[in-house]
């Protein structure tokens, strides 16, 4: 090239048009949704065979008939869907993202950190649907519970996928390293799934209290309670409706942290 | 604000930037080779000493410099994304460490890392960063079209980065910082790995940029040869501080009363003959490849002797050249390690 510069114009460059939240959402959501195309199967098998093993392990040790701990039993099994993919994989990702200064990426472009981490977590909890509908559907059938509710899955998976997923994302930036953000998301889905599975009241009084706290538990309970044949709505919209508050607390959490993983290193 | 410098992009003056840090766990290239202070739980490394810099409008500026001599954190401050300790940072009269948010209106950033783009296609990967900077869905495939034609990545462009080689996964990363048009391009080692047809595309994408649009290009590297082909001014960087800056030529011309002699052995020289022990006083050597630098008459006498005398038949190759900019590094009191040559 030469080394002569060119001739500067008369004026400063304008600022670009930044994209609005909604386009920015829309464009990594359908990027990381391009993603699922290359790691569907993998995800989608593991995620939904370690499910669909325990609803088939765990009809061995259900009594015939005690129906609350089957229904406790498969909602458990499909929220454990996507806490595997939304939670722990989610960390795992967040974590080498952060680990490698891959974020700098996000962090150089006019997009917020909201919408990065909203949309990153629509995106993952999205990849859960096929495989929750599936261990939701066939673990209903398995255990020969009522289907006429289980369209309730639908609103569990986008409550418990949303918030798992900001939780993930939180656990993966702010954890100092990687190898820490794969355990921290692998015992959360741990969590998840024991708390989810084992009834309520089979459960000791502290851990109890843990179930209290623990976000999927509020998804795991609106989904049991569509299994009955004359649900309390109330109750569902009422643990929806906590999942809400918990995806907005999570999402938001996440925002921060990412801000200053991208800013801190 | 006031008045703005319409031919300068980024004004630099007095930045410096000191971090604390862990001690080393794996990788990482900032920090090995930069001045430490501290104990072995927790050290204060110098990032950025003092580093002044005036980058033109439509000018090809490089950062020259081995691994841990402070590039990649003086970028980050560039673009926002690491807060100096002290000094000021303009982009085009804004001030970038009061309104770090500004930087990604007007620059678009190769960082060395492509792992978030590394589960997507190069193709929604390039669309996707085009959203991101503002176009609408069509304008992104289009400059995404445009992007796949003028870098040659059609060949890889539906597969994941993930799983591409070193160099294609580099260029898809190029490609997603050239896409969408900004003012300013700051690439990070853009051309690691790339071999020359790709690499010589990418500098003439750059070039296309800068004639036709006025881009400025703030090139990272460490390769000599990339230096003195496509930078219309490099700074060189040691230990957080600039050490040298200016055209390659102005640099060279520090150097230019010496040639460089490189020299192959077949086989151990006679450390007896006194050429032989005036040459390897002032030889680096690389097992039995050696490279000195001395004055030209001084190099012309020392081959004459070594091509005419007995020591011809342990010499396997010599290559006598005039100087480089890692010239300019070592007599400027650099390692020169970690320089690429080719």
């Amino acid at each position: 090239m030469s080394a002569s510069t060119v001739a500067a114009d008369s004026v400063a460059p304008n600022a670009a048009t930044r994209p609005t939240f909604a386009a920015s959402f829309g464009a990594i959501f359908t990027g990381q949704l391009a993603r699922a195309k290359i790691a569907a199967i993998p995800i989608f098998l593991a995620a939904t065979l370690q499910s669909v093993g325990l609803v088939v392990l765990l009809k061995g040790l259900v009594d015939k008939g005690n129906t609350v701990t089957e229904q406790s039993v498969v909602a458990g099994s499909s929220v454990a869907v996507v806490s595997f993919v939304a939670l722990n994989l989610l960390a795992q990702r967040f974590g080498a993202l952060k680990a490698s200064g891959a974020l700098d990426y996000y962090g150089a472009l006019p997009v917020r950190p909201a919408a990065v981490v909203t949309a990153t977590a629509a995106a993952w909890a999205s990849f859960t649907i096929p495989g929750a509908v599936l261990v939701a559907v066939g673990g209903a059938m398995f255990y020969q519970l009522p289907l006429a509710h289980v369209w309730v899955i639908a609103p569990v998976v986008v409550g418990a996928g949303i918030s798992l997923a900001g939780l993930g994302a939180l656990i993966g930036l702010v954890a100092s390293r990687p190898e820490i953000a794969t355990v921290a998301g692998q015992l959360g889905m741990t969590l998840v799934m024991f708390l989810g599975i084992v009834p309520a009241h089979r459960l000791p009084g502290f851990v109890q209290a843990v179930r209290a706290v623990v976000p999927s538990t509020y998804a795991v309970d609106a989904f049991a309670e569509s299994f009955k044949h004359d649900p309390r709505w109330t109750t569902i919209a009422a643990d929806l409706v906590v999942c809400a508050g918990v995806c907005a607390v999570a999402l938001a959490l996440s925002a921060w942290a990412f801000r200053r993983a991208v800013t801190r290193r | 604000m006031t008045a703005v410098d319409v031919g300068c992009a980024y004004a630099v003056s007095g930045l410096s930037k000191t971090y604390r840090t862990r001690p080393r766990r794996g990788s990482g290239d900032e920090g090995d080779a930069q001045p430490v202070v501290g104990s072995a739980n927790a050290q204060s490394v110098v990032g950025s000493d003092e580093i002044d810099l005036r980058i033109g409008r439509g000018e090809v500026f490089g950062l020259l410099g081995p691994n841990g001599a402070g590039k990649t954190t003086l970028v980050r401050q560039l673009i926002g994304l690491l807060r100096p300790d002290a000094g000021r940072i303009e982009l085009f009269g804004h001030d970038v460490v009061a309104q770090p948010r500004v930087v990604p209106d007007f620059v678009a950033y190769l960082p060395q890392d492509d792992g978030a783009l590394s589960d997507q296609s190069t193709s929604v990967a390039l669309e996707t960063t085009a959203r991101l900077r503002g176009l609408t869905r069509s304008q992104a495939r289009s400059a995404r079209d445009e992007t796949i034609t003028e870098l040659g990545l059609e060949e890889f462009v539906g597969r994941p980065i993930a799983k591409l080689s070193g160099g294609q996964r580099r260029l898809a990363g190029v490609g997603a910082a050239l896409i969408a048009s900004r003012p300013v391009l700051v690439l990070d080692e853009p051309t690691t790995g790339l071999d020359p047809t790709a690499r010589r595309a990418v500098w003439a994408a750059l070039e296309r940029r800068r004639a036709e649009l006025a881009v400025t290009v703030v090139l990272v590297t460490h390769n000599v040869v990339e230096a003195e082909t496509v930078l219309d001014r490099v700074a060189i960087l040691e230990h957080g501080r600039v050490i040298a800056n200016g055209t390659p030529g102005d640099l060279k011309a520090m150097v230019d009363r010496d040639v460089r002699l490189e020299l192959a052995w077949r086989h151990d020289p006679p450390d007896a003959d006194p050429l032989v022990s005036s040459l390897r006083a002032r030889a680096v050597e690389h097992g039995r490849r050696w490279s000195v630098r001395l004055p030209a008459d001084e190099a012309r006498d020392a081959l004459a002797s070594l091509t005419n005398g007995p020591l011809f038949a342990a010499l396997d190759d010599f290559t006598l050249s005039t100087p480089s900019l890692e010239d300019v590094y070592l007599t400027l009191g650099g390692a020169a390690r970690d320089l690429e040559r080719t």
